[in-house]
Formats: structure tokens, C-alpha cells, sequence
């Protein structure tokens, strides 16, 4: 049975382009968001050590909550009774949670994944857990976030074989539960998650499948797992030249800076890792040039601020040596540090959006790339990316001078 | 620095404090403890709306030994530029309450023998003073041989000696355009007579105040309030007088009706790493038995809290939407609920140990207020004994220490 989903409850108006590029609105119940836009990573109901408020300073506009973490603790009924997500945390923009599924990949040693949905223990009490797609949305009905994600049956970007088809296959039929089983569709929107591992044929048919329930959203899955990025970039581009122009695109698991520029080329608009945050956390700073390790002896005598292009609170008043100090030590140095690469992150997503908006977004990628590759060594992988997109990167093949 | 006393009460004396330029503050108040410089969990865009009297801080120079050395602190222009603190007082003192306390027994005459996370380090004078000098800070305790009460006689007369050199030697160090800033310290343990002999000594040097030093180190309270009182005799009255270690509210009042006027203290803290919230009533309006909703002292017993902290570990508080303390103008109280703050304990999230130091650091300076307050209006004894009275169902016990002090799991 075809489900047309009713769910809608957002707006998507795209403001500008450069070619598959996209500056957008997207009203949302709880937030009016701009995209292309990072989401960051608050799994158990907090982006770890920052307040909400700091992360409204830091212009977040979505965060993500983790329903597989959440309904063990602290459990989806009580966050009903409570009102929600929003209200239990207080924050007053907007919500994405995932499905649970995710952890289906990370556990799938104890996992075992029927067409009825997918088992695993708790890793609480060890007891069996099922999750069905029924199951994942009641959860994120209680939950209430403003963006729901359909139970996928996600493999491993590195399998091969059947299991990649029948995977495919089964999260279409699960999409068709997911519509049925969704009791809020004027208050929460639920996306389809693309899958068919690398294989541009499944991916075809399952673009097709869920282009068809004509839902509110769609997630490109299946990947960030451990692909090449050659085989990774061009199945981004195959499924965002698949998916309806009006309707947002996500890109699952995705937090490197190279990698959310290049997939703005490309045609998506939202992203989310944990990667900013848990980096912060082994003392990596997010900076134009890349990655600074925080814990190299060298930073002790740095008296420069973490980037000096960087506005936020930290890079204000602290210099590499103080933090040099405090990381992998004290908790304040987590605090800083992640606080920074959120408001990098954030940095980013604004700079997409406005240099598509002003007409400005190849002399955006070009500056990105020459800052990240000063010695002109951008990889091919990028350049063959940006060769689809349309978008002119030879002189950043050519080395900076000092 | 300036301190002048403006008014009694009984032995409580209100006081006003210019620790530096914008950091003018009424005493008796609260340094905040610092890691580094900083406060544990609370970054400085959240600490400077945090409560106006939240205006100074402890600092121990033992967290400059190696990262950072004293050397980068001085290349960065002083601690306060180096810690983005400029418009905080910052008050450096040897005593880190957070390791082990020193039992004086590795001290020797090269210097006091301290834990730090690098290990026992052995720190004299000219190494503190090559610190504090690079940290630049407002004032600077000098560098004590503290020894337990327990201490043999002789120790303990040693340790008094060693102070008043090692004091001599911090005083020569001391660089001359930055003008006097130092507190001497008082030792002297459980010998009434040392303690005298110490206070005598140190009050005939050029120091701006005093630091009662050897407290919080096992002794009796009626020990201790005996042995301040004997101090506190012996100092000039208009100095200022400081004292760390002391944590339970009834200490501080204790000594504030001693006369001390300034206090460091790791109580805050505690509470907040072992999940607690700060919630002794401030004033008698408040207080437990005028309000019909608060539970019983068995309820809360049952659960891990009582009159003065909530074990928000405790499942009891799983769907509470309250906020930590009714009635809270702090930032956590005004944005989160007891159920949040429960679930973030529960999933080892750090969040819930910034608001937690927030709101515990918050309501520990109201409690220094309303100890003002009492002052002013010369009811500081009325207060005194109407807080003591609130605190009798209190669950303090240590099998360790003779004196009541905090059950931390």
C-alpha cells in the first residue's frame, strides 16, 4: 500500500541559487531556520557543557535529540507527561530527532534486523529491546521534536551484496508504516531517509519510492560510515538531483567543514555530526586552515587566539596557550573549546547561506578551499565534485604564497 | 587595596573592600574557587551576570607549577589578562582544598610539600613569590607551613617559625611598584599558646590583612572557635582578616562572629560534583517550618537530601518541574527544572554540573548576604541562632573527622 504522507507542517522557500546550490527558508513550528544549516549533536537532551543559552548566542537554530538515547533515559512516556522535548530542555527552537536506527549499525553485533523491525540489548540492563518503525515514531510523537526521521533499515556503507537490496527494499516498506503509525502531522514533519548503499541503481529506486509519499522532507542515509569519498560525493549527487527542488535536503552524519561545503555545491541544505563537539572534547579546534591540535607542545607558547577570523566568546578572550592548558585536563576546557567549533560550525552554515543569497558562493568555495589547501593540494575527490557542481576551483590548484 | 570595617554586631563586623579598580565589595563575602583561573564549570559570559557580589576569586598558585608555568602567565601579561578575568579580583593563596589537605609531614625547611595533579610537589618561598609575582594578582596569601591539629608539639612550633621566615622571605619578593598586597598567614594548630605567639609575630610584619590559616583540617568547632578567638585578639582591628577551608554555613558563621571577613571555601563545589543543590533556607520567612509544602525531615532523609541540599540523584525528583529553590533568582533556577537537572546527573551529562555550580555558587552568596544583612541591621546573633536551629535535622557525620563536616559519596 502507497502511504501518501500527510505530514506537513513546514515551509521550504528557496531564495537563491548558484546552480544546485541553495539558500533557503525553512519555517519550522518552533524556528524560522536559514539553510544550507549545521545541526549539532545534543543526544541525550544537551549539547554536552553549553547552555541554551550559549547555543541561541551561537545562532543554533536546530539541534538534534537521539531517540534511541532519550527513550532509555529519560524515557518517552515521561517526556510526554513533561510536555516534550522542548519544554523538558527548555529550548525554544527548533528539534530534529533521528529514529534509533543508527545505533542498529553501531550495535549490529548484537543486533538482529527482521522485516518486523530491529532488536538489540540495552545497554542499561541488557535486556532485548525492539524497535519497530511503529515504535520509532510513537517515541518520537512523545518526543515532539519539529523534525521526525522514518525508521531505515540502514547497512554499512562498506557491505556489499544482497543485504544492500533488501535493505533498500524493506525501508520502503517500513516508510509506509512510519506514515501510518505518525500521530502528529501537523506539528512534526517526518523525512524519508534515501538508502541503497553505493550502488546508483538502488539508489534510483529508493529516490523514486520516497519521492512518491511525497513527504514534508528527505534525508540522503547510509553514509559517513566509512566509504571512500569519491564513491561518497557522487551518491550525494545522484540522490540530490533526485529529490524534489522544494522540499529540504539533510545529509545524515556529516560535520567535516570540507565535506559540508562540498554537499552545499551539490544541493543540500542541512547536516549534523557530533564531530565539532567531540573533537572539542580531545582538544581539537575547528579552524579556517583546518584542525588545530590543542594538545601539541608548540600551543603552549601560542598567545594567538584559536582562528583570528573567529568573533565567538573564546576566541575574544583566550589565547592557544590558556586552552593548551585546560584541554583533556578540566572540564572548562571542553566547555571552550566546543563552544568555539559550534560557533565555527554556525560561522559556516552563515556563510553558505549568504554568499548564495548575494551571488557570492564560488568566491566563497574558492576563498574556503585555498584557506583549507594553502599549498594547493585540493584532493580530486573535491574537484570532481565541484566539477558537477558547476563551480570554477582551478586556482585553488595552484599553490599560495607564504 | 582598601578595607574599612563600618560596622558591629556582636563579633560580626560589615566591612567594605576595594580589591582593585571596579572591584569594590562588602564584606564578610565569598572568593569563588578557580581551576586555572577560572571557575570549574562556569565560563566567564555565564559568570559575569551571575550574581553581583560573584566579583572575586581564589586562585592557587600550585596550578602554575607546569601548565601553565609561571613564565607564559608573565609573557601573557599577568593572570587576569591570561584567564580573561580583568574586572575580577583575584586573591592567590597556596591552599588547593580540592587535593589532599596538607598534613605537613613531607614539608621541610625547603618549602611545603603540597599534592597536585603532577604528583607531591615541594614549594618555598622564592619559587610561590616567582608565581605570584608573574600572576599579578590583587592580593596574595603568603606561603604557610600548615600542620594538622594533631601535630607533635614541636612540629607544630617549627611550622610556626617556618611561617613567620617563610612570610619574611615572601615580603622581600614582593616587587615594590605593585604596592603591599599581602595577607599574612596565622598558623599555631591546636596550641592555644602558638596560636598567640604566630598572631603576635605576624602582626608586627607589613602586611595589608591576615590569613587563619589551619582550619578545616580535622580540628573540634569549639576548638576552632577558641583558636580564633585567641587570634583574632592579637590582630589590629581595621586589617582585614581571611580564612580558607571553612565550608558549612555554621562554620562560616562561626567565624564570621570571630570576626573574620573574607572566605574561600570548596563547599559549592562539592555539593555540585556529588550532585547536590544548595537549598538551606536564607531568612526565617523562608525557613522549613512556615512553609506547609516542604517535606518532612524524613522524606527528605529517605531520598539522600535534608534542610540544607537535594540529592538530585534521586528518583524521587524524576518528573519535579519545579525549579531547584522556589523562589530562585539564579540563572539555572529561572530556566531549568529539578527533572532536567535529575536527568543530566543521571546520563553523566556536564551540562548539569555547570548549572549546578551556578545555582549552588548563587545561593552560597545570597547566604553571605543575608549575613550582611544581619549585620546591618545589628541581628547577626538572632540570625546566627535562628540558621543553627534550622540545622539540627541535618544528616552530618564523618567517621574520619571529629568536627561535622559535609557526607559527600
Amino acid at each position: 500500500m502507497l502511504g501518501i504522507s500527510p505530514s506537513m507542517a513546514l515551509r521550504f522557500e528557496v531564495l537563491a541559487r548558484h546552480n544546485r546550490a541553495r539558500a533557503s527558508r525553512l519555517t519550522l513550528p518552533h524556528y524560522e531556520a536559514l539553510t544550507p544549516l549545521f545541526m549539532p549533536v545534543g543526544t541525550q537532551g544537551t549539547i554536552k557543557g553549553l547552555t541554551n543559552d550559549q547555543l541561541e548566542d551561537l545562532d543554533c537554530q536546530i539541534i538534534l535529540g537521539n531517540t534511541y538515547h532519550l527513550a532509555l533515559r529519560p524515557g518517552a512516556d515521561l517526556l510526554d507527561t513533561i510536555g516534550g522535548l522542548h519544554k523538558f530542555m527548555n529550548w525554544p527552537r527548533a528539534l530534529l530527532t533521528d529514529s534509533g536506527g543508527f545505533q542498529m549499525v553501531s550495535l549490529l553485533h548484537l543486533a538482529d534486523i527482521t522485516e518486523e523491525g530491529v532488536t538489540f540489548q540495552s545497554p542499561v540492563d541488557g535486556k532485548p529491546m525492539l524497535l519497530t518503525p511503529e515504535d520509532s515514531i510513537q517515541i518520537q510523537n512523545k518526543i515532539g521534536a519539529d523534525i521526525i526521521m522514518a525508521l531505515d533499515d540502514v547497512v554499512k556503507t562498506t557491505t556489499t551484496g544482497p543485504r544492500v537490496e533488501e535493505a533498500m527494499y524493506r525501508t520502503l516498506r517500513w516508510i509506509d508504516r512510519c506514515i501510518a503509525a505518525h500521530s502528529r502531522p501537523h506539528e512534526q514533519n517526518l523525512f524519508g531517509i534515501v538508502q541503497g548503499g553505493l550502488d546508483p541503481q538502488l539508489r534510483d529506486i529508493c529516490l523514486e519510492g520516497l519521492v512518491a509519499r511525497n513527504l514534508p522532507g528527505y534525508a540522503i542515509g547510509g553514509l559517513a560510515g566509512g566509504e571512500g569519498k569519491d564513491a561518497f560525493w557522487r551518491v550525494v549527487a545522484q540522490c540530490t538531483a533526485g529529490l524534489p527542488e522544494d522540499k529540504p535536503r539533510y545529509v545524515m552524519g556529516i560535520g567535516f567543514p570540507l565535506d559540508i561545503v562540498v554537499c552545499t555545491a551539490l544541493g543540500a541544505d542541512m547536516y549534523d555530526c557530533v564531530y565539532p563537539t567531540r573533537t572539542a572534547r580531545f582538544g581539537s579546534a575547528l579552524v579556517s586552515e583546518g584542525v588545530l591540535r590543542l594538545t601539541h607542545a608548540a600551543m603552549a607558547t601560542d598567545y594567538r587566539p584559536l582562528d583570528s577570523s573567529c568573533t565567538c566568546m573564546v576566541c575574544k578572550r583566550y589565547t592557544r596557550a590558556y586552552l593548551h592548558t585546560l584541554v583533556t585536563k578540566e572540564a572548562m576546557g571542553s566547555q571552550l573549546v566546543s563552544y568555539h567549533n559550534i560557533s565555527h560550525m554556525m560561522q559556516l552554515s552563515r556563510n553558505l547561506h549568504s554568499s548564495i543569497l548575494e551571488g557570492r558562493f564560488p568566491e566563497f568555495v574558492q576563498s574556503f578551499l585555498q584557506k583549507q589547501f594553502p599549498k594547493g593540494d585540493v584532493p580530486d575527490w573535491v574537484c570532481n565534485a565541484m566539477d558537477v557542481a558547476g563551480i570554477d576551483i582551478s586556482m585553488c590548484r595552484i599553490p599560495q604564497s607564504a | 587595596m582598601e578595607f574599612v570595617v563600618r560596622t558591629w554586631s556582636a563579633g560580626a563586623r560589615l566591612g567594605s573592600m576595594q580589591l582593585a579598580a571596579g572591584v569594590q565589595m562588602e564584606t564578610p563575602t565569598l572568593l569563588l574557587l578557580t581551576r586555572k583561573g577560572l571557575p570549574a564549570f562556569i565560563p566567564p559570559d555565564l559568570l559575569q551576570n551571575l550574581h553581583p557580589d560573584a566579583r572575586a576569586c581564589q586562585v592557587s598558585p600550585l596550578h602554575f607549577l607546569d601548565s601553565p608555568s609561571a613564565s607564559i602567565v608573565e609573557t601573557a601579561g599577568g593572570l587576569h589578562k591570561f584567564v580573561s578575568m580583568t574586572g575580577f579580583g583575584m586573591v592567590a593563596l597556596a591552599r588547593d582544598s580540592l587535593m589532599d589537605e596538607s598534613n605537613g609531614e613531607a614539608s621541610s625547611k625547603l618549602g611545603a610539600a603540597f599534592e597536585t595533579t603532577s604528583g607531591r610537589r615541594v614549594v618555598g618561598p622564592a619559587k610561590y613569590m616567582e608565581i605570584v609575582n608573574a600572576c599579578k594578582p590583587d592580593l596574595w596569601v603568603s606561603l604557610p607551613d600548615e600542620v594538622p591539629t594533631w601535630a607533635a608539639e614541636k612540629r607544630n612550633r617549627l611550622s610556626v617559625d617556618r611561617t613567620l621566615q617563610w612570610l619574611d622571605h615572601c615580603l622581600s619578593l614582593q616587587p615594590a611598584e605593585r604596592g603591599n598586597r599581602c595577607l599574612g598567614v596565622v598558623v599555631g594548630s591546636a596550641s592555644l599558646d602558638e596560636r598567640i605567639r604566630s598572631a603576635e609575630q605576624t602582626a608586627t610584619r607589613n602586611v595589608v590583612g591576615f590569613s587563619l590559616g589551619g582550619f578545616g583540617l580535622g580540628e573540634d568547632a569549639s576548638q576552632r572557635a577558641l583558636q580564633m578567638d585567641a587570634v583574632i585578639a592579637k590582630l589590629p582591628k581595621e586589617k582585614l582578616r581571611h580564612t580558607s577551608g571553612l565550608g558549612l554555613p555554621e562554620e562560616v558563621l562561626q567565624a564570621v562572629e570571630a570576626g573574620v571577613d573574607v572566605f574561600d571555601s570548596i563547599y559549592p563545589f562539592m555539593l555540585t560534583k556529588g550532585g547536590y543543590a544548595m537549598t538551606f533556607p536564607l531568612n526565617m520567612e523562608n525557613s522549613p517550618g512556615n512553609l506547609d509544602t516542604q517535606p518532612s525531615a524524613s522524606e527528605l532523609a529517605y531520598i539522600g537530601s535534608d534542610s540544607a541540599k537535594m540529592n538530585l540523584r534521586s528518583v524521587a525528583y524524576r518528573l519535579d518541574k519545579s525549579p531547584l529553590v522556589v523562589g530562585c533568582k539564579c540563572y539555572t533556577c529561572q530556566r531549568h527544572t529539578r527533572a532536567y537537572i535529575h536527568h543530566l546527573i543521571n546520563t553523566h551529562e556536564m551540562l548539569s554540573q555547570t548549572l549546578l555550580e551556578i545555582h549552588n555558587t548563587y545561593h552560597y552568596l545570597e547566604f553571605f548576604k543575608a549575613i550582611r544583612d544581619a549585620i546591618k541591621a545589628d541581628k547577626f546573633l538572632a540570625f546566627r541562632n535562628w540558621f543553627t536551629s534550622t540545622r539540627k535535622e541535618t544528616r552530618v557525620h564523618s567517621p574520619a573527622s571529629k568536627s561535622p563536616t559535609l557526607v559527600l559519596h
